[in-house]
């Protein structure tokens, strides 16, 4: 099992190979498919993203509201494949990589190999594990799509598996 | 004729929602922990974490999948029961707007075109059976869509028959893929018309998945896809292995002679469901 902090090194993204676990400590950005389109639009009117792409970790998620005591609430996965339309483009922006659930599409597979980038299924179905391991939370753009909106969490050991290396393989079967 | 305030009804749906959010299943349980011993490399990993989850989420009384669902609230109603009270499904939704704002749920219900999220988890998806008798049973399953999104419904003819029914059954599992959050609970409907077989479908889910169907050819087509489906590789998450249903269940219903409806109604490996009588 590998340990890794972000932002990833680009030596770490060489390093890593489909079917690899890790466990993942930093900052992530939550975004699903609202909070996408959201993203979209301010990109096509020229107008900066709600966080700066460069580098960063889009965790597909919408979590459960906070108890008392901690940071977030249950947070695991969501379906990545609803994002298939969004990512290459973020990813040719930049994007450091991908934490969902699933296969995602060819368009991006290419897209992680040409940005040297990669995508780390996080187990759909354990929210509690996910959500413990969240040691803050704050909301960063689109409040009015509540569970929906952009979230920066800072995690800590989050179990992840690599779906989808920087070399074009995936663990998921064709 | 018994009657009964549907106050009765609105705090058994909140009990029972509080419940289901935070916990699996004991047939689901079992059948994850089969599951993980036949598993190894990354299946094995996910389903350690889904193990370990489990019991987190119990113990801290934490929504054991962030995606608490749409609340499907099933009930048979004693036709020899009089509602007194709110409308009934007002009852309902008073009782699943207070579970999942107490529960610290997920609110994922929202307009189909805005998308704007009604913000209380209302409305439920609720369905009522009249049968005989004075009691009310209620059904509470939370229903996550990353496997709802995977069902489908196939209007077979009576020409492909048994074998068009496992097909139509194994086909909805391999498209799905990882997709679903393997190893995957199918409900199947066999029969009756094009909604009322997803009806069957969904009220299949809402059984134990140690239960068989108790009529030996029906039993025989769960066993069967089973092992076609557990053929196909995909495994926990998509990860690869040998457990990627845990159980197929059916449902059947008369249909007409012209044809041969089966749906597949998706469920992941977060089976949770619970039940009350009143």
């Amino acid at each position: 099992m590998r340990t890794l902090t972000l932002p990833l090194s680009e030596r770490d993204v060489l390093s890593l190979h489909a079917g690899d676990t890790a466990l993942l400590s930093g900052t992530i950005y939550t975004a699903r498919d609202c909070a996408h389109k959201r993203i979209f639009e301010l990109l096509d009117a020229d107008m900066v993203p709600p966080f700066p792409l460069k580098g960063a970790f889009i965790y597909y998620a919408g979590p459960c509201p906070a108890p008392a005591g901690k940071a977030c609430g249950s947070c695991g996965p969501t379906t990545s494949a609803r994002m298939n339309p969004y990512a290459p483009r973020l990813l040719s922006l930049g994007l450091g990589g991908i934490i969902g659930k699933g296969e995602m599409s060819e368009e991006v597979r290419r897209a992680l190999v040409k940005n040297k980038a990669v995508y780390f299924a996080a187990i759909g179905g354990a929210g509690a594990i996910y959500g413990n391991a969240i040691r803050k939370s704050e909301l960063v753009a689109f409040p009015e799509l509540l569970s929906e909106a952009v979230y920066r969490l800072e995690v800590e050991n989050f179990p992840l598996v690599v779906a989808m290396d920087c070399y074009g393989n995936s663990v998921y079967k064709k | 004729m018994r009657i009964l305030d549907t106050q009765v009804i609105s705090e058994c749906v909140y009990r029972l929602a509080r419940r289901a959010g935070v916990t699996l299943t004991d047939s689901c349980r079992l059948a994850l922990m089969k599951a993980r011993d036949t598993e190894e490399g990354a299946a094995r990993f996910a389903l350690d974490a889904v193990l370990q989850n489990e019991e987190v989420a119990r113990r801290e009384q934490m929504p054991v999948c962030q995606d608490t669902g749409m609340a499907v609230v099933l009930i048979e109603l004693g036709q020899e029961v009089s509602l007194r009270g709110k409308l009934l499904s007002d009852a309902v939704d008073e009782g699943v707007k207070r579970a999942y704002e107490e529960g610290l749920f997920r609110k994922s219900i929202c307009d189909p075109l805005t998308r704007a999220n009604t913000g209380d988890n209302t409305p439920a998806h609720l369905h009522v059976d009249i049968v005989t008798g004075d009691r009310v049973k209620i059904t509470f399953l939370p229903k996550g869509f990353g496997s709802e999104n995977m069902s489908r419904l196939s209007m077979l003819t009576p020409a492909e028959g048994r074998e068009g029914i496992l097909n139509a059954i194994v086909e909805a599992v391999r498209l799905a893929g990882s997709r679903p959050c393997p190893p995957v609970v199918v409900g199947v409907g066999i029969g009756g018309s094009f909604d009322s077989c997803t009806l069957l479908a969904k009220k299949a889910l809402t059984r134990e998945l140690s239960s068989s169907h108790p009529r030996a050819d029906v039993a025989a087509i769960e066993e069967e896809a089973l092992a076609r489906i557990n053929g196909l590789g995909i495994g926990a998450q998509g990860f690869g292995g040998r457990v990627t249903a845990l159980k197929v269940l059916c449902e059947i219903a008369p249909t007409h002679i012209a044809g041969l409806p089966v749906a597949v109604n998706m469920q992941c490996h977060c089976v949770r469901c619970e039940k009350e009588v009143l």
